[in-house]
């Protein structure tokens, strides 16, 4: 029997939808499972501690997954350890590859944030103004450590040398059974590329007018999601509902306009895309009818960039 | 660098059939704009992509123009009119991303325009001027 492929998974500065996510694969990870040895997956799978990955030798492990983002100094060091200790890494979940909904923070200074979460809010109570720090001292000789939390969100990608990228938040599982599938079997594409298909969501959106054979028209006015319910069947774009389907890798198969939502574009940018949100800028406002209605949308930077914002160009805002 | 030494670094992107024409004809009349003014040519207005507005302000422009024809003068056609809605668009969100608005400008200028497009480039110079450096640095490290 040949050896079992090693495989390691991190969770960063994500919510553990990724990790449902790989749980969800169910019936195809337990096909998967016999071929693979899970030497790394705290805490949820493998009760194994930093210092043992730490202790394994440099390249031993075939597969590392790494889903969430990076915000403290404990999640940038475990995923450069992640990176020394697998032949191959992937980002797993937009979160990984792009910076994801925590990147959104990027809007934001560590200051307002502090101030948000420890000091603003109504029902706060903090008298004696306590904020996080990297270490204190307890009765005088306990010194107690936490992570260094960053001025900014940066994804995994950006930290590391990551071997293959997917989108998606959480990724559907069957395409983490596909990559899963494609590593296992060693037909990957080039280093660097994302593990998807390339469509854009439009591309596999029933709602696409070129699929039915008609014209696309343009945008006669803006809507919100809450403006109504959209007629079935018809492009949510051409409605008047921000949809990010033109740009948006389409491997979920359209789940959201399937079911009267709008794109947001979590499945990462199609192929050739440099940065997300302005790419979806420029095929937005192509689709207008009139230069106004751009004042009927809100906060375009968080529209646009709800998924990139720390892998867009400028990577946040500038206070 | 000291305040003292500093002069802005400011990227015009002009299209080919009107702006960058009425650069030219600036010249040859020898109306005078500063010095500052780097001038990038463009087939179109429509052509310009969003990332190349925002690449600039990032690699340490100061300020931002795109020129284009008058509307109803685009040589092909719309192009124009498809600039101004993503440059309006493209605008709000750098706003929102903290880039002082003035910083990037759209205009009209035709090709027999010359002595506006001097009186545009210097009237951008100075606003630029008034704003000061880009925060973001020469090298996009703010
Ligand atoms: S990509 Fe989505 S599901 Fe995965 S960790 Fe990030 S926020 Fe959670
Ligand atoms: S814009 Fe949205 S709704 Fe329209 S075809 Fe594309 S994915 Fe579907
Ligand atoms: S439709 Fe867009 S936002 Fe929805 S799951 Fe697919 S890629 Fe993500």
């Amino acid at each position: 029997m040949p050896e079992k492929v090693k495989l390691a998974y991190l969770l960063a500065g994500g919510c553990a939808g990724c990790d449902m996510a790989v749980v969800d694969l169910s019936e195809t990870l337990l096909d998967v499972l016999p071929q693979l040895e899970i030497v790394f997956w705290a805490p949820t799978v493998a009760d194994v501690k930093y210092k043992d990955l730490e202790a394994m030798p440099d390249g031993s492990i075939d597969v590392g997954l790494v889903a969430g983002m990076v915000r403290l100094s404990e999640q940038e060091h475990m995923v450069k350890v992640m990176r020394r200790k697998c032949k191959t890494l992937i980002a797993l979940g937009i979160c990984a590859s792009m910076g994801g909904i925590p990147g959104m923070a990027n809007m934001h200074s560590k200051k307002e944030i502090f101030d948000t979460a420890y000091f603003d809010t109504f029902s706060t109570d903090n008298p004696e103004g306590v904020v996080p720090r990297t270490n204190c001292l307890v009765d005088g000789k306990y010194e107690l450590t936490l992570p260094d939390f960053y001025e900014k969100v940066r994804s995994v990608a950006s930290v590391v040398d990551v071997d293959y990228l997917t989108g998606g938040c959480p990724p559907h599982h069957s395409f983490i059974g596909a990559a899963l599938t494609a590593v296992l079997e060693g037909k990957l594409p080039p280093r660097g590329s994302w593990l998807t298909g390339g469509k854009a969501v439009c591309d596999v959106c029933k709602r696409n007018p070129a699929l039915q054979g008609k014209e696309r028209e343009l945008i006669q006015d803006i809507k919100r999601v809450t403006d109504g319910e959209p007629e079935q069947d018809k492009c949510l774009l051409q409605e008047g509902y921000i949809c990010l389907g033109p740009v948006t890798q389409g491997d979920c198969n359209a789940q959201c306009p399937n079911v009267n939502m709008p794109c947001r574009g979590c499945g990462g940018p199609i192929p050739g895309v440099k940065d997300f949100g302005l790419r979806a800028v420029s095929a937005i406002a192509a689709s207008m009818t009139d230069e106004k209605l751009v004042d009927k949308i809100d906060c375009p930077a968080k529209l646009f960039y709800r998924y990139s914002l720390p892998s867009s160009i400028l990577g946040g805002k500038l206070k | 660098m000291a305040m003292s030494d500093w002069k802005p670094n400011i990227i015009v992107f002009a299209c080919n059939w009107c702006t960058y024409q009425g650069a030219d004809l600036a010249g040859s009349l020898r109306y005078k704009y500063p010095s500052s003014i780097n001038i990038i040519r463009v087939p179109c207005s429509g052509a310009l992509e969003a990332e190349y507005i925002v690449e600039a302000l990032n690699k340490g422009a100061d300020g931002v123009l795109v020129g284009g024809c008058h509307p109803g003068d685009c040589h092909y056609k719309e192009g124009n009119y498809k600039a101004l809605r993503r440059f309006n668009l493209l605008h709000k969100l750098l706003e929102d991303m903290g880039v002082e608005p003035e910083r990037v400008r759209l205009e009209w200028i035709s090709g027999s325009e010359g002595k506006r497009f001097a009186e545009v480039m210097n009237d951008f110079d100075a606003v630029i001027r008034k704003l000061g450096p880009n925060p973001r640095g020469r090298n996009g490290n703010a």
